[in-house]
C-alpha cells in the first residue's frame, strides 16, 4: 500500500522533475562547464576562469552589460509608471463592456508577433516613416527624422512591448481592493494622493513588484526590439552573446556572457523584492 | 438647538429611476436614527449622498444648519462604518484608528494617547499591534467604530455593519452598538433592513419603501400605529386581508373578505367609506386563544376554527387556526403561560380580537 502511494507521488511528480531536470538544470549545468573551459590549442581545453576575465577586462563587454541593466530597470519603471493609471481605470473605473473593451485593447497588439509589431514601430519612426512625413508636412522640420536607430526607440519599444504583462497582475491586485476601502479612506479625510499612497498602493505591491520582475526579466533578455530599433551605439547585451555563439563561434565565452545575465537579473530581482519587503512566494502566489 | 443633520427635498435620480423621491428628514444632536427599508428602496444611496459619495440631484443636505452640498466627502464632518467596515488590512489596529488623525496632520505622540484612549473606551486595551486579520468580527466591527469616533464626527452613519455577523453576536452587538452610542453622545444615523435591529436600538425610525419615506417615528409610533399599508406589512408580523368595506361608523368599520370572511376593524381616522376596496392588518399577538366562547364574549370579532399546524418557537410559538368554512389561515401567537401547550393539530379552538386592532388602510393608496 505505501509502495503503491510513493510510486504514485513519483509518477505525479515525474514530469515537473523531467522539466526541471531537463529543461533548466542540465542546459545551465552544461552552460556553467562550457564557461569554465578556456581553449588553449586547436581542440584543447583547460578549467579555468579565463572567459569571466575577458569579460571584466574588456570596457565594451562590461559597459554594454551594465548599460543593459540600467535600461531595462528604467523600461520597467516607464512600464509601471504608465500601466498603473491604466490598469487603475480598468479595475477600478471602468465598468462592465467598458472594461472588457479595454483590457482587449491592452490584449490586441499580442496577437501579432514580437517581430511584426517592432516592424509597426519602424514604419513609424524611420526617416522616411509616417511621423517624419507629418513633421514635414506641417512645416515643423526643413528635412527628413530618423527617429529610429537609437536608444528612445528602444525604450519605446521595450515599453510597448512589456505593457500587457505589467497590466495584468495590476489589474488582477487592483480589482481585489474592495471599493468600499478606498471610500473609507476618503471618508476618513485622505486626500486622492494620501489614498492613493497609503491604501492603493501598499494593496498593489505584490502585483507591482511581480509585474516588475516579469517586465524587467523580458527587456533584459529581449533581443529583437534592441536589434531591430537600436543603432551601432545602442548595443544590448543579449546582441553579444549572440554574436560570441553564432558568429564569432566561441561559444566559451557566450556562456560566461550567459551566466553573468544571469546572475544579473538573480541580483536585481532579489534587491527589487528586498527593497519592497516583499517575498517570491507572496508576489507570484 | 440646530438639529445635526437635516436633509431637505432630497432626490436622486439616476437615469430614469428615481433612487430617492423628495425625502426630507432632520436628526436631533445626540440621537439614534435609522432608516428602516428593503432592500433597493434607497436607503443606501440616502447615506452615501450624506457621506459625500453621490450627488444629490435636487434638495438640501445641512449638518448643524451648514450646507455641506459643495463639500467633498474628506472634509465633511460626517464618518461612515461601510457595509463590510472597510478596514485597511495593510494598516496594524492603532495604524487604522490612527489613519485620520494622521490625515488632520496631529503628533504622533497626540495620535498614540488617541488611539489607546480610542481601544480603552471600546473594551479591546492592548491590541493595537494587531493585524486586522486577527481580530473577530465583534472585535472588527468596535475598531470599525472606534477608527470613526477619534475623528469626533457631527454624524456617524452605519451602513447595515451588523449583516455580515452570525445571529448570536448580531444580538449582542445590538445592545452594544447603542452603549457605544449613549458612551460616545454622538449622533448615529444607521441603515438596515432588519426590523429587529432598528427597533431595538433606535430613537427615531424613517420607514421607507421605493424611494419615499412612509413614516417616521419611534418604535412603538410604527409598531402599535403604521401609518401605512406597508408600514403595517413590513414591521412586525401581521395577519394581513384585502377585501371590501362594507359598512362604516365614526372610526369602527367592517370589512368582507375577497373570501367572504366578515371581520370588524378600525380606520384610525383614515378617510375609508362604504364600498372602497381596503385592507386590514391583524397582529398575531392581538388575537386571544380561548377553550370556550365566554371567555371572549367581550371581543366583536370571535371565531371558532380548528388548528391547522403548530409552529413551536419558544417564546413567540404560533398556531395556524382555519376558519371553519376552510377560507382563511388565521396565525395567533400562543399565551406563555402553557394554558395550550397541549394543544393538537386538528383541535377546536375559539379565537377573538377586539375590532380596534384591526388596522385598515385603502387598497392602492399609498
Amino acid at each position: 500500500m505505501r509502495a503503491q502511494a510513493k510510486l504514485g507521488l513519483f509518477l505525479l511528480l515525474s514530469p515537473l522533475l523531467l522539466w526541471l531536470t531537463l529543461l533548466i538544470l542540465i542546459p545551465h549545468v552544461d552552460m556553467l562547464l562550457v564557461s569554465l573551459r578556456e581553449r588553449i590549442g586547436v581542440g584543447q581545453y583547460q578549467i579555468g576562469l579565463g572567459n569571466y576575465f575577458t569579460f571584466f577586462s574588456e570596457p565594451l563587454y562590461l559597459r554594454t552589460f551594465l548599460r543593459t541593466a540600467v535600461m531595462s530597470i528604467l523600461a520597467t519603471a516607464i512600464t509601471l509608471l504608465i500601466a498603473f493609471p491604466v490598469s487603475y481605470y480598468i479595475a477600478k473605473m471602468a465598468r462592465g463592456r467598458v472594461r472588457s473593451a479595454l483590457f482587449l485593447l491592452c490584449l490586441v497588439p499580442f496577437w501579432v508577433s514580437e517581430l511584426v509589431r517592432t516592424f509597426g514601430w519602424m514604419i513609424l519612426l524611420r526617416e522616411t516613416g509616417i511621423i517624419s512625413n507629418l513633421l514635414q508636412i506641417l512645416n515643423l522640420t526643413d528635412g527628413p527624422v530618423e527617429l529610429l536607430y537609437n536608444d528612445a526607440a528602444i525604450m519605446v519599444g521595450l515599453v510597448y512591448t512589456s505593457m500587457l504583462f505589467m497590466v495584468v497582475p495590476l489589474v488582477t491586485t487592483l480589482e481585489s481592493l474592495p471599493d468600499e476601502v478606498i471610500e473609507a479612506g476618503y471618508d476618513l479625510g485622505g486626500s486622492g494622493l494620501s489614498v492613493l499612497r497609503e491604501i492603493v498602493i501598499p494593496h498593489a505591491m505584490p502585483g507591482i513588484v511581480s509585474g516588475c520582475i516579469v517586465v524587467f526579466m523580458l527587456s533584459l533578455g529581449n533581443y529583437l526590439t534592441p536589434t531591430m530599433l537600436g543603432g551601432k551605439d545602442s548595443l544590448w547585451f543579449t546582441e553579444l552573446i549572440y554574436s560570441q555563439f553564432i558568429v564569432r563561434f566561441n561559444w566559451e565565452l557566450g556562456a560566461a556572457f550567459g551566466f553573468m545575465l544571469l546572475i544579473l537579473s538573480s541580483t536585481i530581482v532579489w534587491g527589487m523584492l528586498k527593497l519592497t519587503g516583499q517575498s517570491l512566494e507572496k508576489t507570484m502566489g | 438647538m440646530t438639529p445635526d443633520l437635516e436633509c431637505l427635498n432630497l432626490v436622486k435620480r439616476f437615469g430614469d429611476t428615481t433612487a430617492v423621491d423628495t425625502v426630507s428628514f432632520d436628526v436631533p444632536r445626540g440621537s439614534f436614527f435609522s432608516i428602516l427599508g428593503p432592500s433597493g428602496c434607497g436607503k443606501t444611496t440616502i447615506m452615501r449622498m450624506i457621506a459625500g459619495f453621490l450627488e444629490p440631484t435636487s434638495g438640501d443636505i445641512q449638518i448643524r444648519g451648514r450646507s455641506v452640498l459643495n463639500t467633498p466627502p474628506n472634509k465633511r464632518p460626517v464618518n461612515m462604518v461601510f457595509q463590510h467596515l472597510a478596514l485597511f488590512p495593510m494598516m496594524t489596529i492603532a495604524e487604522n484608528i490612527g489613519y485620520g488623525l494622521r490625515r488632520k496632520g496631529m503628533p504622533r505622540d497626540e495620535i498614540a494617547r488617541k488611539v489607546d484612549e480610542a481601544l480603552e473606551r471600546i473594551g479591546l486595551p492592548g491590541i493595537g499591534n494587531r493585524k486586522v486579520d486577527e481580530l473577530s468580527g465583534g472585535q472588527k466591527q468596535r475598531v470599525a467604530i472606534a477608527r470613526c469616533m477619534v475623528l469626533e464626527p457631527d454624524v456617524l452613519l452605519l451602513d447595515e455593519p451588523l449583516g455580515a455577523l452570525d445571529l448570536k453576536l448580531r444580538e449582542r452587538m445590538k445592545v452594544e452598538l447603542k452603549a457605544l452610542q449613549a458612551a460616545f453622545d454622538t449622533t448615529f444615523i444607521y441603515i438596515t433592513h432588519d426590523q429587529s435591529e432598528a427597533l431595538v436600538m433606535s430613537d427615531q425610525i424613517a420607514v421607507m419603501n421605493n424611494g419615499r419615506f412612509e413614516q417616521i417615528g419611534s418604535g412603538q409610533d410604527l409598531y402599535y400605529r403604521p401609518a401605512s399599508a406597508f408600514v403595517a406589512g413590513f414591521v412586525g408580523d401581521t395577519n394581513r386581508w384585502s377585501g371590501q368595506v362594507t359598512r362604516i361608523e365614526g372610526d369602527e368599520m367592517e370589512i368582507r373578505t375577497d373570501s367572504g370572511l366578515l371581520l370588524r376593524g378600525a380606520s384610525h381616522g383614515r378617510p375609508l367609506s362604504a364600498g372602497d376596496s381596503a385592507q386590514i392588518f391583524v397582529r398575531p399577538e392581538a388575537i386571544r386563544i380561548a377553550h370556550d366562547t365566554e371567555e371572549l364574549s367581550h371581543f366583536d370579532n370571535r371565531m371558532t376554527g380548528r388548528v391547522a399546524s403548530l409552529l413551536f418557537n419558544g417564546a413567540a410559538s404560533r398556531i395556524i387556526v382555519q376558519d371553519p368554512d376552510g377560507r382563511e389561515e388565521i396565525e395567533v401567537n400562543l399565551p406563555q403561560s402553557g394554558e395550550f401547550a397541549g394543544l393538537k393539530r386538528g383541535a377546536e379552538v375559539h379565537i377573538g380580537w377586539s375590532g380596534a386592532q384591526g388596522n385598515c388602510f385603502a387598497a392602492g393608496v399609498r
